[in-house]
C-alpha cells in the first residue's frame, strides 16, 4: 500500500517535472483504444470484481458507459482498484482517465486536488453499523465506544465533528484498507464501524451473519458520491458528466436496455435530439451523433443500473430514497440535452 | 669557503590543492567537476521549477502552509495532548513519537531477545541450541507484515470484550481494547520524589566508578549492590514520608463500551511491537553469533583457564569483542525495525506513515509535500541512530584498542 502511493507520488513528481501536463484526454483514450478507469478495492454494489472477475456497480457503470459512448463496447476499460489514500494521486499523475469511486465531493477537493467532480452518481450520507448484542438504538448511544473507520476518507473528520458536537468521546482505529476496517470491527476490536452507510450495507454482506449487525438511523452527513476528471481538460469534463446525465435522462424518457432500438426512432422531438436523429449535440461533444443510445444499450438508464448493481435487484437492496428522480421524490436530475 | 645555505623547500600549497581538487587530472579535472556540479544544480531547479509551474497550472494546491490548517480528525494514541482542533503540524508530531515509541522499545526488546537467542543457540545445551536454531529459522523465513498480523488477529483478537476483561485486583484489566493499567496523578509530593531517585541514581553512578578505580588500581572488590539498592529505594522512601505521597492512582472502571479512567496500552501498538522485536531479534541473533564465533576459541580458553565461569567469559572478553563485528549490521537491524514499523497502517497503529503520508495526505492532497516530508524524516532518523551506533562504535574500538 505504501509502496503503491510511493510510486504514484514519483510518478506524479515526473509527471509534472516534465513538460506540460498534456490536455488532450479523449485523444489519449482513442490513442490508447483503451479507458483507465479508476476504482475501489473491492465494494460490492458500485465496483468489485464478480466471480468471473469483471467488475461490476454502479461505478463501474459509470466508466463502462464512457467506454460505450467512445468506442461503442463498454469492454474497453481498464480498472484501476485504488485505495482511498492513493486515489487521487493517481488521477493527478495521470495513471487513470476518470476516477469513478465513490468519492465525495466537497469543496476542498474540488478546489485543491487539480480535479473536478463531474456530478452525482450517489447521494449518500455517513451511517454506523454496530452488533445487534450491543443493544443501541442510536448513535447517540455511542458515548466512549471504540470505532473502526478507514483512513484518508471524509468519514474521520465527519466522525470527530459529530462526537465532539454532541459531546461524546470515543477512540478512532483507523486502517488502511476498507477490508481491514470490517476484519478488526468483526473481531470485536471495535463497537463500531462507520462509512457512508451504501458501503454499510455493501460490507455487512461480508460479514459471518449479516443478520446480527444493524445500521442506526442516523445519518450524520451529506455525502454525495461521483466521479472525477482532471483539471484543464473541458472537453474531457464536459463528456464524463454527460454520459451521467445521458443515463439520468434515459430514466427519465422511460428509454432503457431493451427499447433503446425502438425509442431511437420516435419522431418526437426531444428523442431526435437525445438519439441524434436531429442536430449534432454528440459531435458537439467530441463523439458521435448515436452517443446515448450507445451508453443505454451498454449499461442501460441510470434506474437500471441503480435496480441491478445496489437496489432491489441486487443483494444490498438498498432503496431508490434520494436517488429517485427528482420527478418521483428524489434529487437526481439531469440538465436538458437540447 | 663558502657554506652553502639550505633552502627553505618550496611551498607545496598549491600542489596540494590541486591534487586535493582535481585529483590527477589537475586543474582540468577541477574544471570539470565544477561543471558537472552545475549541471547537476541546474537540472534539479529545472525540475522544481517546471513541478511548481504544472501543479500551478493545473491548480494543484502546493507549499506547506497546509501545516497550519486544523486537522479536524482523532489518533488513538497519542503521547502528546492532541484533539482534532489541532493543526496537520501536530497530527505530524503525534505521528513522529509514535514511531519513535514502538522503533525505541521494539529495538530494546528485539536487542534483548536476540542476544539471548543467539547465547542459546551456541549454547552447549542441544535443546537449547535447537529450539534457538528452530526460533531463527521460523521468524526470518516469514514476511513481517504477516507476522504483524498473526499477533494482531489471531492472537490479540482472541481476547475477551471489555464487560468480559480478564482482570488483575480489580485494577488491571487485558480485553480486545487493551490492557487498562490505573493511571498515576501527581499529587505534591512528586517533585522531592523525583529529585530524590535523581539523586540516588548519581550516588549509585559514582559509587560504581569508585568501585571501579579500586577494583583496577588496588585489585580490591567492593560489592556495592546493597549500598545502590538501598539508595534507590532508600532515598525515594524517605523523601514520600517527609513530604507525602508522589502520586495517587487513577483506577480503571467499566463505563459503557470502554474502560474510563487509568491509562491503556492499545493492541496494535503491542502487536506491532511484539511482532517487530521478534522479527528483528532472529536476525540479530545470527548477527550476535557471527560476532561471537568469531572472536577466537583461544579467548574463550583463556577466560576458563583464569577460572571464570562461561558466563563471565562471554559477558568480559567475549561480547565486548564480538561487538566490534556485530555493530555495523547490528544498526542496520534496527534501521530495518524502525522503517518496518510503518507496515503498522496495516492493523490501524497510528504511526507516521498512517497519519501523515495517510489521513493528511489524502485531505490535503498534497503528496508530493508529504512523501517528502516523511521520507526526509525516516532519513533523519535512521541517520541519528546510524550516528548514536557510529559513537557507540567509537567509544568501543578506543577502549578496546586498535
Amino acid at each position: 500500500m505504501k509502496r503503491v502511493s510511493l510510486v504514484l507520488t514519483f510518478a506524479l513528481a515526473a509527471g509534472l517535472s516534465t513538460g506540460a501536463a498534456t490536455a488532450q484526454t479523449l485523444k489519449t483514450v482513442k490513442d490508447r483504444g483503451l479507458l483507465s478507469c479508476g476504482v475501489s478495492q473491492g465494494l460490492p454494489g458500485f465496483s468489485a470484481p464478480d466471480d468471473k472477475g469483471n467488475w461490476t456497480g454502479l461505478d463501474v457503470d459509470v466508466c463502462r458507459a464512457i467506454s460505450a459512448a467512445i468506442f461503442n463496447d463498454p469492454s474497453k476499460v481498464k480498472f484501476v482498484p485504488l485505495s482511498a489514500k492513493d486515489r487521487f494521486t493517481a488521477l493527478q499523475s495521470g495513471e487513470i482517465d476518470v476516477l469513478s469511486r465513490n468519492t465525495t465531493w466537497t469543496v476542498s477537493r474540488d478546489t485543491s486536488l487539480g480535479a473536478n467532480f463531474t456530478g452525482v452518481t450517489y447521494y449518500d450520507g455517513q451511517g454506523f453499523l454496530v452488533k445487534k448484542s450491543l443493544k443501541v438504538n442510536s448513535a447517540l448511544e455511542l458515548n466512549s465506544a471504540s470505532v473502526c473507520v478507514q483512513t484518508g476518507t471524509t468519514t474521520e473528520q465527519n466522525l470527530a465533528d459529530y462526537f465532539k458536537g454532541n459531546n461524546m468521546k470515543y477512540e478512532v482505529i483507523a486502517f488502511g484498507s476498507a477490508d481491514e476496517t470490517v476484519k478488526a470491527y468483526e473481531s470485536g476490536r471495535c463497537d463500531v464501524f462507520t462509512t457512508d452507510v451504501s458501503q454499510l450495507y455493501a460490507q455487512r454482506l461480508k460479514l459471518a451473519n449479516p443478520a446480527d449487525h444493524a445500521v442506526l438511523p442516523e445519518v450524520i452527513s451529506k455525502e454525495p458520491l461521483g466521479p472525477m476528471v482532471r483539471h484543464g481538460d473541458d472537453q474531457w469534463f464536459d463528456i464524463v458528466k454527460w454520459t451521467l446525465f445521458a443515463m439520468v435522462t434515459a430514466e427519465e424518457m422511460g428509454v432503457t436496455q431493451k427499447n433503446v432500438d425502438e425509442m431511437a426512432k420516435s419522431d418526437k422531438p426531444d428523442f431526435k435530439r437525445v438519439f441524434g436523429t436531429d442536430g449534432n449535440l454528440g459531435e458537439q461533444l467530441g463523439l458521435t451523433k448515436d452517443w446515448v443510445s450507445r451508453i443505454v444499450k451498454a449499461v442501460g438508464n441510470y434506474g437500471e443500473s441503480f435496480d441491478r448493481n445496489v437496489g432491489a435487484g441486487s443483494p444490498l437492496g438498498i432503496a431508490r430514497g434520494l436517488n429517485q428522480l427528482w420527478n418521483k421524490g428524489g434529487i437526481q436530475y439531469a440538465p436538458p440535452i437540447r | 669557503m663558502t657554506t652553502i645555505e639550505s633552502r627553505a623547500p618550496p611551498s607545496q600549497f598549491v600542489f596540494r590543492l590541486r591534487r586535493a581538487l582535481g585529483g590527477r587530472a589537475g586543474w582540468s579535472g577541477f574544471a570539470f567537476q565544477i561543471l558537472f556540479v552545475a549541471a547537476v544544480v541546474w537540472i534539479g531547479y529545472e525540475i522544481v521549477a517546471n513541478a511548481r509551474a504544472n501543479l500551478q497550472a493545473q491548480r494543484i494546491t502546493s507549499g506547506f502552509g497546509f501545516l497550519a490548517n486544523t486537522a479536524g480528525f482523532d489518533v488513538s494514541q497519542n503521547l502528546i495532548p492532541y484533539s482534532g482542533s489541532d493543526t496537520y503540524s501536530r497530527v505530524f508530531l503525534v505521528g513522529l513519537l509514535n514511531t519513535l515509541l514502538v522503533s525505541i522499545i521494539g529495538i530494546f526488546f528485539a536487542t534483548i531477545i536476540g542476544f539471548t537467542v543467539a547465547l542459546g543457540r551456541l549454547s552447549p545445551n542441544w535443546l537449547l541450541s535447537r529450539i534457538s536454531g528452530g526460533y531463527v529459522e521460523l521468524i526470518r523465513n516469514l514476511p513481517p507484515l504477516f507476522q504483524i498480523l498473526f499477533w494482531y488477529r489471531a492472537v490479540l483478537a482472541t481476547l475477551p470484550n471489555p464487560r468480559q476483561s480478564y482482570s488483575l485486583f480489580d485494577s488491571f484489566f487485558l480485553s480486545n481494547r487493551g490492557l487498562v493499567i490505573p493511571k498515576p496523578v501527581a499529587d505534591p509530593g512528586l517533585e522531592p520524589v523525583a529529585l530524590a531517585v535523581l539523586v540516588a541514581i548519581v550516588a549509585a553512578l559514582l559509587l560504581r566508578r569508585y568501585a571501579r578505580k579500586q577494583l583496577f588500581e588496588s585489585g580490591r572488590l567492593i560489592t556495592i549492590w546493597p549500598y545502590v539498592l538501598g539508595l534507590l529505594i532508600g532515598l525515594p522512601l524517605l523523601a514520600s514520608l517527609l513530604f507525602g505521597k508522589p502520586v495517587t492512582f487513577e483506577f480503571p472502571t467499566l463505563k459503557g463500551f470502554n474502560f474510563a479512567g487509568g491509562s491503556r496500552v492499545i493492541p496494535e501498538f503491542v502487536a506491532l511491537t511484539l511482532a517487530l522485536s521478534t522479527y528483528t531479534a532472529a536476525f540479530i541473533a545470527e548477527i550476535v553469533r557471527a560476532g561471537i564465533q568469531s572472536v577466537h576459541k583461544g579467548q574463550m580458553e583463556a577466560g576458563a583457564s583464569l577460572g571464570l565461569s562461561r558466563g563471565s567469559t562471554l559477558r568480559l572478553i567475549v561480547v565486548p569483542q564480538a561487538l566490534r563485528v556485530i555493530l555495523p549490521p547490528l544498526t542496520n537491524q534496527y534501521l530495518n525495525l524502525t522503517k518496518n514499523s510503518s507496515l503498522a497502517v496495516a492493523i490501524g497503529y497510528p504511526e507516521l506513515v498512517s497519519v501523515f503520508a495517510g489521513t493528511t495526505l489524502s485531505q490535503t492532497g498534497q503528496a508530493i509535500e508529504i512523501i517528502s516530508i516523511t521520507m526526509g524524516v525516516y532519513l533523519l532518523i535512521s541517520l541519528v541512530t546510524s550516528a548514536i551506533m557510529s559513537f557507540y562504535g567509537w567509544r568501543l574500538g578506543r577502549s578496546l584498542g586498535p
